[in-house]
C-alpha cells in the first residue's frame, strides 16, 4: 500500500510554495514593466512614470487595468483555436520554467523533516528548461501563425528560426559547463558553487567559464526576444510582429509572459553561473542565524542577483541596436557556435589536464 | 581634380580589426555611455506641478483691460478686428448713457466682443493695433475644453477683474 501513502504535509508544501513562487513571479514580472519604463527613462534622460502613485509605483496595475477593459478582437479569418493557444502557450511555458530553480537552501525543522525551496528537483533540471523553453516558441509562432497576418507570419518564422539556431550554441556552452559539474541537476550545480571562495579559486561558473557565460548570455537575449536580437517583434519592420492582431488582455498575456521569461531566465542564469543563492561568507552567517532565516536570507539573495540581472537586460536593450537578420543568423551560426565548440573542447582539455596530474 | 572644398572626409574601408569584429568592446563603450545617462540631469519639467517661466515676449490668451478706476478702456474702434490676420475678433458697439462714465471710458463701448480661440493664431497684432491699450496678450495658456462653442471667448471671459470691486465684473 505504498501507493497511497500521500504525504499531506509535503503536498501542503508544495502547493504554498508553487502558489508563492507563480505569484512571486507575477509580481516581479508586472513590477519589470515598471522598471523597463524606469530604466528606458533614466538612460534617456527622463523620469519615466510617476502621475499612478508615488514614482508611477501603480503604473502596471493601471496598465493591466487598462488591458482587461480593451475590446478582445478576434480577427475574422484567423484560425481561432489556435489564436486562443498561442498566448496561452506562451503564458503556460514562461511559468513552467520556474519549476526547477532551487530558490534556497533546505530548511530542517526541529522534527527533522526537510522543506524544500524548489518545487521539483529532479535530476534533468536544466534539461527540462532547456524543453519548455522551446516549447516557448510554439506560443509566438502559433500566434503569429495563426492571425493570418503576413507580418505577424514572418515574425513567427523569426522567431522559431530564430530560436532553433540560438539553442544550438546555448546547449554548446552549456555542455563546457556540465562537464565540469558533472549533474544536469539545478540543485547540484548550486550545491558545488557554494560560498565564493574556496580552495585558492571562486567557486561560482562565471569564473570557471567566462567564455561560457558570454555565449549562453549572448543566446538568452536571443532566446528571450530580447534587443538587440527582438527580430520577432521589431517595430520598425513587421509593424508590432507576432502580436499584432492580438488585443486585450491576449496581449496583456504576450507581454506579461516575456517578463516573466526575463526573471525566470535570469534566475537560472544566476542559478548556473553566479552561484544561485550562494554569496560570500554564508558559512558565518549560517552559523549566526536561526536556519529559517538563512533560508529566507539565500532566497533573498537569489532573488536580488536575478533583479539584478533582470537590470542588465533592460540597460542592453536600451543601449544596443537592433541586428539585422543576416547578422544575426551569421553571428549564430558563424561565431558562437564555432566558439562554443572550441570553449567546449578547452574545457575538455583542461579536465583531463587537472584529473591525470 | 581640383578639390571643391576642403570637407571631404577620406572614408577608411580597410577591413574591421579582430578586437572591432568581436564586438564586445564596442558594447562595453555602449553601455558606458548609457551608464553616464544615469546621473545627467533630466530634461523633463513635471509639468502641473512645476511650471516653466514664459519667456517676457511669450504671447498667451487675451485679456481686456481696464483703468484705474475700473472703467473699460475698449471703445469698440475696430482697429483690432481690422488687424486680425485669422479674422477671429468680432465687436459690437453701443453708445454710452449718461451715468455709465463709471463703466466705460470713452463715449462709446463694446457691447458685444468676441474672440474665437480656435481662429486666434496668438500673432499679438490687436495688442499693437490697439489705441486705447484695451487689449494685451497675457502669459496664460489657452485651457481645453470639450465643445467648440466654449473657445468662443465673450467679453465676460476676457475682461480682467475690477480692480477696487474684486466681486462685479
Amino acid at each position: 500500500m505504498l501507493l497511497l501513502q500521500i504525504d499531506t504535509a509535503l503536498i501542503l508544501e508544495k502547493v504554498i510554495l508553487i502558489s508563492v513562487i507563480l505569484m512571486g513571479s507575477l509580481g516581479i514580472a508586472m513590477y519589470a514593466t515598471w522598471g523597463e519604463r524606469k530604466v528606458a527613462a533614466i538612460m534617456q534622460d527622463r523620469i519615466g512614470p510617476n502621475r499612478a502613485g508615488p514614482l508611477g509605483l501603480l503604473q502596471p496595475l493601471a496598465d493591466g487595468l487598462k488591458l482587461f477593459f480593451k475590446e478582445e478582437i478576434i480577427p475574422d479569418r484567423s484560425t481561432r483555436l489556435i489564436f486562443i493557444l498561442g498566448p496561452c502557450l506562451a503564458m503556460l511555458t514562461a511559468l513552467m520554467t520556474s519549476a526547477v530553480v532551487p530558490w534556497g537552501p533546505d530548511y530542517v525543522t526541529e522534527t527533522g523533516r526537510h522543506i524544500t525551496f524548489q518545487v521539483a528537483d529532479i535530476n534533468i533540471g536544466i534539461l527540462f528548461v532547456f524543453g519548455v523553453v522551446s516549447l516557448g516558441v510554439y506560443g509566438v509562432m502559433l500566434g503569429g501563425w495563426a492571425s493570418n497576418n503576413k507580418f505577424s507570419l514572418l515574425s513567427a518564422i523569426r522567431a522559431a528560426s530564430q530560436a532553433i539556431s540560438y539553442e544550438l550554441a546555448m546547449g554548446l556552452s552549456l555542455i563546457a559547463l556540465l562537464m565540469m559539474t558533472g549533474s544536469l541537476s539545478l540543485r547540484d550545480i548550486v550545491e558545488q558553487q557554494h560560498g565564493f571562495w574556496a580552495d585558492g579559486y571562486f567557486t561560482w561558473n562565471v569564473f570557471k567559464q567566462p567564455l561560457g557565460f558570454i555565449i549562453f548570455l549572448t543566446c538568452a537575449f536571443a532566446e528571450l526576444n530580447r534587443a538587440p536580437f527582438d527580430l520577432p517583434e521589431c517595430e520598425s519592420e513587421l509593424n508590432m510582429g507576432y502580436h499584432q492582431e492580438y488585443s486585450s488582455m491576449k496581449l496583456g498575456f504576450y507581454l506579461f509572459a516575456e517578463y516573466i521569461n526575463l526573471f525566470v531566465s535570469s534566475s537560472i542564469i544566476i542559478t548556473l553561473y553566479f552561484g544561485g543563492y550562494n554569496f560570500p561568507f554564508m558559512d558565518q552567517v549560517a552559523g549566526a542565524v536561526h536556519p529559517l532565516l538563512f533560508s529566507i536570507i539565500c532566497i533573498l539573495v537569489l532573488v536580488s542577483k536575478a533583479v539584478g540581472m533582470v537590470l542588465f537586460f533592460m540597460f542592453v536593450r536600451w543601449t544596443l541596436p537592433r541586428f539585422r537578420y543576416d547578422q544575426l543568423m551569421k553571428l549564430g551560426w558563424k561565431s558562437l557556435i564555432p566558439i562554443a565548440l572550441i570553449n567546449m573542447l578547452i574545457t575538455g582539455v583542461v579536465i583531463l589536464w587537472i584529473f591525470n596530474k | 581634380m581640383e578639390k571643391l572644398t576642403n570637407k571631404a572626409i577620406q572614408i577608411d574601408r580597410s577591413p574591421m580589426t579582430l578586437s572591432e569584429r568581436a564586438y564586445l568592446p564596442a558594447i562595453a563603450k555602449g553601455l558606458g555611455t548609457t551608464l553616464s545617462h544615469i546621473f545627467k540631469k533630466k530634461a523633463t519639467v513635471s509639468y502641473p506641478e512645476v511650471k516653466r517661466p514664459f519667456s517676457p515676449v511669450f504671447r498667451g490668451l487675451h485679456i481686456l483691460n481696464r483703468d484705474e478706476n475700473g472703467a473699460e478702456r475698449c471703445t469698440a474702434c475696430g482697429l483690432c478686428a481690422l488687424a486680425c490676420p485669422a479674422e477671429a475678433i468680432t465687436m459690437e458697439a453701443a453708445e454710452r448713457k449718461p451715468g455709465e462714465e463709471h463703466l466705460y471710458r470713452e463715449e462709446k463701448y463694446a457691447a458685444k466682443y468676441e474672440i474665437n480661440m480656435l481662429r486666434c493664431i496668438f500673432c499679438g497684432y490687436c495688442e499693437e493695433a490697439c489705441p486705447k491699450d484695451a487689449v494685451y496678450l497675457s502669459e496664460t495658456v489657452m485651457p481645453t475644453n470639450y465643445n467648440r462653442a466654449a473657445f468662443i471667448y465673450k467679453k465676460d471671459d476676457l475682461l480682467i477683474p475690477h480692480p477696487q470691486n474684486k466681486d462685479s465684473k
